[in-house]
């Protein structure tokens, strides 16, 4: 029997998970993360990406739109601005999104604030992956 | 004495408004379930949030050097910001009274401060604009349907505010879902932050440094204050609605059966008139 951790993630609107999972990857601001049992007490910030943990043999990936992250000796909180199962995510419509934010970037249109289209193109991108990966 | 027709139409006038009053009633149950969710579902994260900001907090008291947050500054409160949340809609027995009165005494409290309205919902906007008050904005409509963005837009600008030293303090006045029964005018003052309790400092990897961490976790905090307070106040309206509305129901149901018993009697009363009027004719005939 391996040792698991409590996995939580939640959004302002809702819980998403809270289950005991064997490891975890999670979207940290400055790159992937993954977090075993025993793993150091650690608090980070979420970028955009795709969070998975096994169940069952599967994988299960949630697209998560920034947040933060805090690690605890057999607690895992994941507070996420925005998250979506990957089920929950329309693939056609997330890769038109996608095809805007990355038209909007390279149009570099005068208006347009290109951090904000980036981040866009980040959050659609994180979405997309997380769809493709159910 | 009124005759049989003005008695028979008051009823169903009546019934009409009684008819209107049961539909709101159910209308308004099946939305106070749905608030209710809402309610619970921004519990974790709420619950969640509190307890890393404990721990950042627990963290950044650790460190040698104090952490200075331009949303923890405390100043004299001179200028309050208050933020009152009413209903867009009446009918929903003293909710929307309640929480005028409440927001009045909080001004008469601070006399000698000035003390500026931020009004959501249509009730609070259209008396307070009536009288002139200090208004820094109104947003109308967002009861019906509660989205964090919204929210979070209204707790940046008066994070703004409070920022720019425009103001000294911000409050939130609304009324908190206590039973489907009782509603408690709630007041909380959202800004500057009150800091949870700091828990035990564990010895944490920071990825980000404390204070950049604590610079984007206090936003939250604040947001999700709002945010809280709006669903709160939601679920709250359209429990305050149902009871108005099922008195009403029950208070037409009484009216009824006392305009049915007159009208009997009027008729009764009629029909005696009638017979004895028949019966003395007859008897002159003979």
């Amino acid at each position: 029997m391996p040792e698991l951790i409590e996995l939580e993630v939640a959004t302002p609107e809702r819980q998403l998970v809270h289950e005991d999972v064997a490891e975890v990857q999670v979207p940290g601001k400055d790159g992937e993360l993954g977090i075993l049992p025993g793993h150091a007490p650690l608090l980070s910030e979420l970028g955009c990406g795709t969070l998975s943990y096994p169940v069952a043999g599967r994988r299960r990936y949630l697209a998560i739109l920034g947040g933060f992250l805090e690690v605890l000796p057999g607690h895992i909180r994941v507070l996420a601005d925005a998250a979506e199962r990957a089920e929950e995510i329309d693939l056609e419509r997330a890769r038109a999104d996608l095809r805007r934010a990355e038209e909007q970037l390279a149009s570099q249109a005068p208006d347009a604030d290109p951090a904000a289209s980036l981040a866009a193109m980040e959050r659609a991108q994180a979405r997309v992956l997380a769809a493709e990966q159910r | 004495m009124p005759s049989l027709i003005d008695i028979r139409r008051r009823i169903r006038s009546v019934k009409n408004t009684q008819q209107i009053t049961k539909a709101m009633k159910m209308v308004s149950a099946a939305k106070l379930r749905r608030a209710q969710d809402r309610v619970i579902a921004a519990r974790p994260y709420a619950a969640m949030l509190r307890k890393v900001l404990a721990d950042v907090a627990g963290a950044v008291a650790a460190l040698d050097q104090p952490v200075e947050n331009p949303l923890l500054a405390q100043r004299e409160e001179r200028r309050t910001l208050l933020v009152l949340i009413t209903g867009d809609k009446g009918l929903a027995g003293a909710f929307n009274t309640n929480l005028i009165k409440g927001a009045q005494r909080f001004a008469a409290e601070r006399a000698g401060a000035t003390v500026t309205f931020e009004l959501i919902g249509r009730k609070g906007r259209d008396f307070f604009r009536k009288r002139g008050a200090a208004i820094a904005g109104d947003h109308i409509g967002l009861a019906a349907k509660v989205a964090y963005a919204d929210t979070a837009a209204i707790a940046h600008q008066a994070m703004d505010l409070f920022r720019n030293d425009e103001i000294d303090a911000v409050y939130l006045l609304y009324n908190e879902f206590k039973s489907v029964m009782a509603q408690r005018l709630t007041i909380t003052r959202v800004l500057p932050v009150a800091m949870p309790e700091q828990s035990a400092p564990a010895d944490f990897i920071f990825a980000q440094p404390p204070a950049e961490m604590l610079g984007r976790l206090l936003p939250r905090y604040v947001e999700m204050e709002f945010y809280r307070a709006l669903l709160e106040s939601a679920a709250a309206e359209h429990a305050a609605r149902m009871t108005a509305m099922d008195s009403a129901t029950s208070n037409a149901a009484e009216m009824i059966e006392k305009l049915t018993l007159y009208m009997n009697r009027v008729r009764q009363a009629s029909i005696t008139k009638e017979i004895i009027e028949v019966v003395s004719g007859a008897a002159a005939g003979e």
